[in-house]
């Protein structure tokens, strides 16, 4: 743990250690902006953005916070960041802002970014931890982007707006499965891509809390 | 070192100058973004007027927008007695910069909805609206009405665009909402849309709009079909809120009063 490359630090957040994938964060938004393609990229982008400069300007002042304003000193950092981000797309990206309308903001409550400023940043020095931020934010964006592949294809038959598989209300073929459509069926399919990367790479599977002991008595029969 | 970080003055030592530096720059930001920001919502609402009254071409630059917005003539209504007013007396000095749902929540510029004629559940009305005027030579040709109402979720703002007669629906469109994407959102649906040009607000009297959102279709055979529109399936509170807003903004408490002397040719 102690001798990390940064290769290692910017790739391992990827598959190996995804922070929905294995850490099981930043779930609300991964459920909240996925309808899309295009939108859950910009919402992607933005929390690179975000996770790599807090990271970045958690670890450069990180000799200097006091520990018990630690928390509230990292927020106002992310806090900060986060509205500018939010400034910035209204400015540049105007259409997809509207779309993000809250996510945005939320940004700040994303367990991710908070969570890589107190586990990482607070120990490591400020180059290593801004490729931490931005590998976790890139292992954050491929999980929302496969969550919105699916979503967008089966839910509106489209991909990146582009209508793929014409449905029936515009007099095409497919009936789009609403489910797809709404905040809930993210569940779904990140389950289905933890299950599939912990086939994959069986050392994520966590052992077992406690184990089923075998009946002993014959009960109600 | 570590004894040193924790002493009370330089706790408060490093919030201050934390505070201090994230503020300058999340305002440097904020001033420094503003123009763009500024000249992006007044393109967003140009495009939706255009769009609402089958005006925009597509794939249309911020040039063309800008260019074919000039036709229109902006104007400021007085809702109560349907005349136009000044932009001087609502305090701006172009029509454009009125915003007439900031206006919507001042006491002094906006009248309370009893409950009972609250139709579109916005409980405040401004007194003075901004409408969009399209004239060839004297005669009106379209009529852009902002409109808004309360749907499943969230307040739907949108446009209404009317033909010259005053009666005929030539398009609608919503520009900002937060309904159910895929159920209520399906108000965004160009399809959906295309459904309202064409229906007439009114009846033979010309009082209450007769607009109605209704289940299972309109075909050739529904009675008075040119009041009706398919309403979203699986979208029952967004059509009914739809239906309410679209009826609140022209009946009497809306445009109702400037649409008459706008016919009768007083304004």
């Amino acid at each position: 743990m102690s001798e990390m490359t940064a290769k290692q630090v910017l790739f391992e957040p990827i598959f190996s250690n995804n922070p929905i994938g294995l850490q099981i964060l930043g779930i609300c938004s991964a459920l909240a902006v996925t309808t899309s393609m295009n939108v859950t990229i910009v919402m992607c982008l933005s929390v690179i953005a975000v996770t790599a400069f807090s990271n970045l300007a958690v670890s450069l002042v990180r000799a200097q916070i006091p520990n018990s304003i630690r928390i509230i000193a990292q927020m106002t950092i992310i806090a900060s960041l986060v509205i500018v981000v939010d400034q910035f797309l209204k400015a540049y990206a105007y259409e997809v802002s509207k779309q993000l309308s809250v996510f945005v903001g939320l940004i700040i409550t994303n367990c991710i970014v908070m969570g890589r400023a107190e586990g990482f940043a607070m120990k490591n020095g400020p180059w290593l931890s801004f490729l931490d931020g931005i590998g976790n934010g890139m292992g954050y964006s491929v999980m929302l982007l496969f969550v919105a592949f699916f979503r967008e294809l089966l839910g509106a038959g489209a991909l990146f707006g582009v209508t793929l598989m014409t449905p029936v209300s515009q007099g095409g073929w497919y009936v789009p499965n609403g489910l797809l459509l709404l905040p809930p069926s993210a569940f779904f399919i990140i389950g289905l891509a933890i299950w599939a990367l912990r086939a994959w790479k069986p050392e994520q599977v966590e052992e077992a809390d406690f184990k089923m002991s075998r009946h002993t008595h014959k009960e109600a029969f | 070192m570590a004894k040193a970080k924790e002493t009370v003055s330089r706790t408060l030592m490093v919030a201050l100058v934390l505070s201090i530096v994230f503020s300058v720059i999340v305002s440097t930001a904020a001033v420094l973004l503003r123009p763009a920001q500024i000249k992006n919502q007044n393109l967003d609402i140009k495009t939706n007027i255009l769009a609402a009254s089958g005006m925009l071409p597509e794939a249309a630059s911020a040039e063309q927008i800008e260019d074919i917005f000039t036709r229109f003539d902006v104007r400021l209504v007085d809702l109560d007695s349907g005349a136009f007013v000044e932009p001087e007396s609502v305090n701006v000095q172009d029509p454009m910069k009125y915003d007439m749902y900031k206006a919507a929540s001042d006491p002094d510029m906006s009248t309370n909805i009893p409950p009972k004629e609250d139709l579109a559940g916005i409980k405040r009305r401004p007194n003075v609206a901004k409408v969009y005027l399209l004239r060839e030579g004297d005669q009106v040709k379209r009529v852009v009405l902002p409109v808004h109402g309360y749907g499943l979720w969230s307040t739907l703002y949108g446009f209404v665009s009317l033909e010259g007669d005053l009666n005929t629906i030539e398009g609608l469109g919503f520009y900002a909402h937060a309904e159910t994407p895929g159920l209520g959102g399906e108000v965004d649906n160009p399809r959906w849309k295309s459904q309202w040009v064409g229906k007439q607000l009114y009846d033979e009297n010309k009082t209450e709009p007769q607009i109605r959102l209704v289940k299972g279709g309109v075909d050739a055979n529904t009675a008075n079909k040119q009041h009706k529109v398919d309403a979203l399936s699986g979208a029952t509170l967004t059509s009914r809120g739809v239906e309410h807003l679209v009826n609140y903004w022209m009946g009497d408490r809306g445009y109702a009063a400037f649409l008459k002397k706008l016919r009768e040719g007083e304004v």
